[in-house]
């Protein structure tokens, strides 16, 4: 449940702002704001996913702290995000247990993964410290066995992100029908591929300090088009296993291993740029509970990629079998902490996106039948 | 603190019109220290609380719709005004603003794109983007980057002034009496809004019941300093800019969260349930800055707008929420007033009301008849519960009351001769072209312009003094950059 403190904490930021507005020309939040007037839960659910987190707001607010109104609004709304995911989370209680602990859920789940699969390994006779001289993983780990695996967990953790994001969508009071939208789908999808937001006409974010910068948008880049490049090479590495028949690894040329190669460098560039932005970040803005799930997102993002590109250097040598286990045990991991953690918040930031979307298109309408 | 000498100009005041002054004294080639009283989170005074400013233009800009020329300018100076202005002074003022959203966009002011902004002032006024503390971090940023030395907690208490000659001022740093000297200076400190005693001394005890909307460091040391040292003075200690606001905003710095948009919907009693103006005389905007005033002639200085739910959701959102009953006997009691009183003078008022078609956004004609005061337009029954009511109290903008200029922003001096290197810009001075009313954003043009011409003066008095005594007063408006 929001609590009584929290609510409250976001009505006065939503009463003192809305009477304000001179943030407006700002971000999304503040043009949507200026069509309400009542902000209960529901609207700050939305509103703080609409939020990205600039800061510019902060920085020009006559308000903020030391001024008795003392108003954040990044704060406060980073406060209020994190309650969404906890709220959408499916199963509910994992969130919980994810959020308190992030990091150390993170390891303990890899560590656990490492520990079944090397016994498993060993009580099915495979050959994990043996160098498997043609590079061929399927030697460790069955093909079979892991397209199971994976297809397990994928499909939990793409249930868990849907059922989340259905949830949010119903939450912040629309219906399932106006999800068939093309227009709004479009634009929505523009704005995620091109960060547009991040942008901010071209100025670049107060992110982590004061004066504006765009590495935010950079790194926030190179981790959202690394993580789709991993999952085209492994969509496109699967095709050629099933359709094609190639059952050896893949040559150094073939597009897997491009895409993997080209994503795994963006998602130790992007984690590692955004890890150093977040130690740089200015502390007043900084809703520190969050710190946990944001380190364990990026170490599994940086551990996955690093040791991804080993494998891919190492893969003649005795060191793979390990590798690959260690590999494909933080892959599982990102897997199933996926809809509890970071992650989620671009599931809930391209909902908000779509519904500011679809605002956008009602007004426009109300106001041409007016 | 270190070593303060060595310093061509200074600049008294971080707001808007002294940091308009010191990045232009700096333009000139000036070495320039500002002394601010504020610590670094409070800079900027009231300029961190504005939203826009005034501009001519005969063509669409980036950042305004249509055109806005001088006459049409000037006319809505001299109706605001009455005439109190100073038309040289007014019109190079005007003349001047054609160029401000350039040069502060040259310094990383941004601004929004043209139409936005929730006043429908589009045409008129630029906004900038976040509002003014936004354009004061985005000047500030700039000041430290072409080397302007900026010294927080800085209070200047002091000015020594020998034959109009500025020689040097004592300021408290950090607490700490420092005497300063350089061959110039420009104040730029502000009225004297935040002055309390000195408040009650041109208003009598109802000073008391103002809020101060802005800063509470602008206490008007340096204007009462040199209107002491025998400088010449404008406009008058009671004029300024004051405005009816939410009764329970905080004693200073409120800002613009604080007012109230809902008069011209309703109507409003004083304490004794009573009406005492018509809520209904002209567009809110432009009646705006009476109401301050109307407010403060009422006993104990409070008022009351009463609405019904039919005005809900016409006006801006309020910061507090309003009071709310089902009767109006109710709300009248929630708010402590005489109940009776209070129904019998709605009830009135309802009889009063005309039939007519309501359109806030023309002068409509609903209206009463045979009631005193009449409420000329907007005049609907107050009969829909539930009702709302809102207190009201006079709220302080920034005072008149300055220093006397030329065209050039120099001090003059009783008598009518020039202070050789003082030179003023900002509230301190906006009386000059304010005698009284206000037309919204008029004041940061008049710092933006004023300060320039400040900073431009006062470098070129330190810098080439022969120069300075020559300079025409074409020069001084458009010689920039
Ligand atoms: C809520 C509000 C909204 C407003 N909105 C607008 C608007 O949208 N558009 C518009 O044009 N105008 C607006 N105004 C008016 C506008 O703020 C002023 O006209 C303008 O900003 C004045 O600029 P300034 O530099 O003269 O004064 P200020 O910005 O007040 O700066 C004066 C500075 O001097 C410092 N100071 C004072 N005394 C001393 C001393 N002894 N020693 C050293 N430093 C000192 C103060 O700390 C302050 O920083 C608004 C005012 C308020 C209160
Ligand atoms: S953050 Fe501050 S400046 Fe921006 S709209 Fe809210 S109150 Fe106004
Ligand atoms: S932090 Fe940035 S994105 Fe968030 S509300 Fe403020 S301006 Fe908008």
């Amino acid at each position: 449940m929001l609590s009584a403190e929290l609510l409250e904490e976001g009505q006065h930021l939503m009463a003192v702002c809305n009477s304000c507005r001179y943030c407006e020309g700002f971000c999304a939040v503040w043009q949507s704001m200026e069509t309400r007037t009542v902000f209960e839960e529901k609207d700050l659910n939305y509103l703080s996913n609409l939020c990205h987190n600039c800061s510019e707001c902060y920085y020009s607010c006559q308000y903020s702290p030391p001024h008795e109104f003392a108003i954040n609004p990044p704060k406060t709304f980073a406060k209020l995000r994190v309650y969404t995911y906890e709220l959408y989370a499916w199963p509910g209680p994992m969130a919980k247990a994810f959020h308190r602990n992030g990091l150390k859920v993170t390891l303990l789940t890899v560590l656990i993964l490492v520990a079944v699969m090397t016994s498993a390994s060993f009580l099915l006779g495979g050959q994990l410290f043996m160098t498997v001289h043609d590079g061929n993983f399927y030697k460790i780990v069955p093909h079979s066995v892991m397209s199971i695996a994976f297809a397990v967990v994928g499909s939990f953790s793409a249930l868990a992100l849907l059922i989340g994001f259905l949830r949010f969508w119903r939450n912040v009071g629309e219906s399932y029908s106006t999800l068939a939208s093309p227009g709004a789908l479009a634009t929505t999808a523009k704005d995620i591929f091109t960060l547009v937001n991040l942008d901010n006409g071209g100025d670049g974010c107060s992110y982590p300090q004061e004066n504006s910068s765009e590495s935010l948008k950079w790194f926030h880049h190179a981790t959202f088009y690394g993580f789709l490049s991993c999952l085209i090479a492994t969509t496109l590495g699967a095709f050629d296993y099933f359709a094609l028949g190639q059952h050896g690894p893949p040559a150094f040329t073939s597009l897997p291993v491009i895409f993997g190669t080209v994503g795994g460098v963006g998602l130790i560039v992007g984690p590692i740029g955004l890890w150093i932005m977040m130690q740089r970040r200015n502390e007043e803005i900084v809703d520190k509970s969050q710190n946990g799930m944001d380190l364990s997102f990026i170490v599994l993002l940086v551990a996955i990629s690093i040791t991804g590109l080993l494998l891919l250097v190492l893969r003649q040598s005795a060191a793979m079998g390990s590798l690959v286990l260690i590999h494909l045990s933080f892959v599982m991991t990102l897997f199933l902490t996926m809809p509890y953690g970071r992650f989620v918040h671009g599931i809930y930031r391209s909902g908000a996106l779509l519904k500011w979307s679809l605002e956008r298109s009602r007004q426009a309408k109300s106001k041409a039948s007016a | 603190m270190d070593d303060l000498s060595g310093f061509d100009v200074l600049v008294v005041g971080g707001g808007n019109a002294g940091l308009a002054a010191a990045l232009s004294a700096r333009e000139g080639g000036a070495k320039v220290l500002l002394l601010e009283s504020a610590p670094q989170w409070f800079r900027a005074g009231n300029s961190r609380h504005t939203r826009d400013l005034r501009c001519m233009h005969d063509a669409p800009t980036k950042v305004m719709s249509g055109a806005y020329t001088e006459d049409e300018f000037y006319k809505d100076v001299l109706s605001v005004t009455q005439g109190k202005t100073n038309e040289h002074l007014a019109r190079m003022t005007i003349r001047a603003s054609t160029e401000c959203t350039e040069w502060m966009g040259s310094y990383g002011v941004r601004f929004q794109k043209a139409l936005g902004g929730t006043l429908q002032l589009g045409r008129t006024n630029a906004f900038f983007l976040g509002g003014g503390k936004a354009m004061m971090n985005a000047y500030y940023d700039a000041a430290y980057r072409v080397g302007v030395r900026v010294v927080y907690n800085a209070e200047v208490v002091a000015l020594r002034v020998v034959d109009g000659e500025f020689q040097s001022l004592t300021a408290l740093i950090d607490g700490k009496s420092t005497t300063v000297v350089a061959t110039a200076v420009v104040v730029s400190s502000g009225g004297f809004e935040s002055n309390l005693e000195w408040l009650k001394e041109a208003w009598g005890p109802m000073a008391d019941n103002f809020l101060i909307r802005g800063t509470p460091y602008n206490k008007g040391k340096v204007l009462k300093c040199l209107l002491d040292l025998g400088m010449e003075s404008i406009s008058d200690a009671r004029e300024g800019h004051m405005v009816a606001i939410d009764g329970r905003s905080p004693k200073f710095d409120g800002g613009i969260v604080t007012r109230l948009d809902c008069v011209s919907l309703g109507i409003v009693v004083n304490n004794k349930g009573e009406r005492f103006y018509d809520e209904g005389e002209d567009f809110w905007p432009k009646r705006y800055a009476i109401w301050g005033r109307l407010v403060a002639e009422q006993p104990d200085q409070v008022g009351y707008c009463f609405i019904d739910s039919k005005a809900m959701g016409k006006f801006m959102p309020t910061l507090f929420p309003p009071f709310k009953a089902e009767t109006i006997g109710e709300l009248a009691q929630a708010l402590k007033l005489p109940a009776e009183q209070v129904v019998e003078t709605i009830k009135a008022y309802n009889d009063a009301v005309q039939p007519g078609t309501f359109d806030h956004e023309t002068l409509d004609d609903c209206k009463t008849t045979g009631l005193k005061p009449a409420k000329t337009h907007w005049a609907l029954k107050i009969d829909q519960p539930p009702f709302y009511a809102y207190p009201l109290r006079p709220g302080i903008t920034f005072t008149y009351l300055g220093l006397m200029v030329n065209d050039r922003a120099t001090v003059l001096m009783k008598g009518g001769t020039r202070s050789k290197n003082i030179f003023a810009a900002g509230e301190i001075m906006a009386g000059n072209v304010l005698g009284m009313g206000y037309a919204a954003g008029i004041g940061v043009t008049i710092g933006t312009v004023f300060g320039r011409i400040a900073g431009r003066e006062a470098a070129m008095q330190a810098l080439n003094p022969q120069a300075a005594s020559l300079a025409t007063p074409e020069v001084a408006i458009h010689a920039v950059r």
